[in-house]
């Protein structure tokens, strides 16, 4: 089955009907949006049982079996329970600011689903700066966590607030950077060129072979943008209650946690594209609708992956976390960068760039781990509280 | 091809806008509403909350915002360079490299200010 020739037959039978042209493209986008729209839902629906699953295995528990076959009913049970709750608005709350956040988080949320490709072209919008489209959208959410923050008027989520933009904004330029260097090597920014310049039998021409380090650096750099431990200090229950969202109750609570999700499900799936072939496997070419196959199963393992690392780690402290992006992450994002350009202008032939650039990756990678690996040393033996802080040599 | 591509993001941006706030309006219909006010007082820990949240707050912020500022227009810069990539010569590589030191100038001061510390 070729979707594309779905949607262009299904054009073809609305202009036969007589329907002028304007609105058969206006009735197309509002399907397209529609279909997108449900898709996410349903993945947040699911997303939800599928975490809380993982957790419970990795925690000795079952996790949710109560409701429907494997707990699969509970989050639609969850979901319809909060839309009956009471919603609590607090009086001294900022209204306007209150209700527009939850608001603006999903509809950032949403828009980032317009530039993923599903499969082959199967994607909302296929337009040419989808990486740029991401990183502009990406940025919004930051925005709808600090007004959630401060119009709360409450200490806590004031906290949390604050905290979001330390560490979302920070964690924002490793994640720049290494899409950039992705986007270097391919020469394009649209999401599915990106993933259409991977192919190869058994995934051999995957862009984490050829730069491992700069996925180590997106996948770091992505748990602490996705909110997730071990950086999730933007809501560490421990410390702050619940962060930012403390004041919020029933469907407003709802569509944060649902941002939440979604957040982490698309930045999986922007690893996927970028470094794991997107819809790349044996015969997608042929069949586009294997390639859908494929894509999701790859961003539900990269999903599992990201669900394991927050169900095992403790948190760290936000001077660590801060002194790890900017003097650890941000370096090492530049130095890649740097070195995939000067190794790409080389003009050697490609299978000995590929080469080259596998182990200039390595080197990099292992020169990051053996610098924080001194100053770590270092810092224990003189019994610094400081664990991680590394300082630039006496000039 | 370009119109259709971006009539779609408005015509989704609309939507995706619109959505949660017709779920919030159709919830507002179906829910409970049996305020008091204690139940809409501020909840912090159980007990009465002392002072007001809205205060003064640290600089430190403003600092991380700041050279985030510097370092996200960095990325958007090179952004165009990295897509043209392939056509242009030597040149343009050896000024994204100076533009990226002298970026790296500016981390190493602020990294010398201890602006990078959290105290």
């Amino acid at each position: 089955m070729d979707l594309r020739a779905l949607g262009e037959s299904f054009i073809a039978m609305l202009e036969n009907m007589g329907i002028p042209e304007g609105w058969v493209l206006l009735i197309n986008w509002v399907l397209g949006a529609l279909a997108v729209l449900v898709v996410a839902l349903l993945l947040a629906i699911f997303l939800i049982w599928y975490e809380r699953k993982i957790a419970g295995r990795v925690q000795d528990r079952l996790g949710p079996n109560r409701v429907g076959p494997w707990g699969l009913i509970q989050p639609f049970a969850d979901a319809l329970k909060l839309l009956t709750k009471e919603d609590i608005t607090p009086d001294k709350a900022d209204r306007i600011t209150y209700n527009l956040a939850p608001i603006i988080a999903v509809f950032h949320i949403l828009m980032l689903f317009l530039v993923i490709p599903f499969a082959d072209k199967v994607v909302g919008a296929n337009i040419n700066v989808g990486v740029l489209f991401l990183m502009a959208f990406g940025a919004l959410g930051t925005l709808a966590m600090l007004m959630a923050g401060w119009s709360s008027r409450n200490k806590y989520a004031l906290l949390g607030g604050f905290r979001v933009v330390a560490q979302l904004l920070s964690y924002e330029i490793p994640v720049g950077l290494a899409m950039l260097t992705v986007v270097m090597l391919r020469g394009s920014m649209n999401l599915n060129t990106i993933a259409q310049g991977q192919g190869g039998v058994f995934g051999l021409g995957w862009y984490v072979w050829i730069l491992p380090a700069v996925f180590v650096l997106y996948f770091v750099a992505a748990l602490a943008e996705g909110e997730r431990a071990p950086f999730d200090l933007l809501e560490a229950e421990s410390e702050i209650v619940a962060g930012y969202n403390i004041e919020y109750s029933a469907m407003k609570f709802a569509w944060f946690y649902l941002a939440f999700f979604l957040n982490t499900w698309v930045l999986s799936a922007v690893a996927v594209t970028l470094f794991f072939g997107g819809w790349q496997g044996p015969f997608a070419a042929q069949l586009p609708i294997l390639g859908v196959f494929y894509f999701f199963l790859k961003v539900f393992i990269m999903f599992f992956v990201f669900a394991w690392v927050r169900a095992t780690f403790p948190r760290l402290r936000i001077d660590q976390m801060m002194s790890f992006c900017w003097k650890a992450l941000v370096p090492m994002g530049l130095a890649l960068f740097l070195a995939v350009a000067i190794v790409l202008k080389l003009g050697l032939p490609s299978a000995a760039t590929n080469a080259l650039l596998f182990i200039v990756n390595v080197v990099i990678l292992f020169a990051t781990l053996k610098l924080l690996g001194n100053y770590t040393k270092d810092l224990s033996h003189n019994k610094n509280k400081r664990l991680f802080a590394p300082e630039l040599p006496r000039l | 091809m370009l119109v259709q591509q971006y009539g779609l993001i408005g015509v989704f941006a609309v939507i995706a806008f619109l959505f949660p706030i017709v779920t919030l309006a159709f919830t507002w219909l179906i829910r409970p509403k049996r305020s008091n006010p204690l139940k809409n007082s501020t909840y912090e820990c159980g007990i009465e909350t002392v002072g007001d949240a809205w205060v003064q707050f640290r600089a430190q912020y403003y600092l991380f915002a700041l050279i985030f500022v510097v370092f996200d227009i960095e990325a958007i810069f090179l952004f165009p360079f990295a897509v043209a990539f392939n056509k242009i010569g030597l040149f343009a590589l050896v000024e994204a490299i100076i533009f990226v030191f002298i970026l790296l100038v500016g981390l190493i001061y602020a990294w010398k200010k201890n602006a990078l510390e959290w105290q």
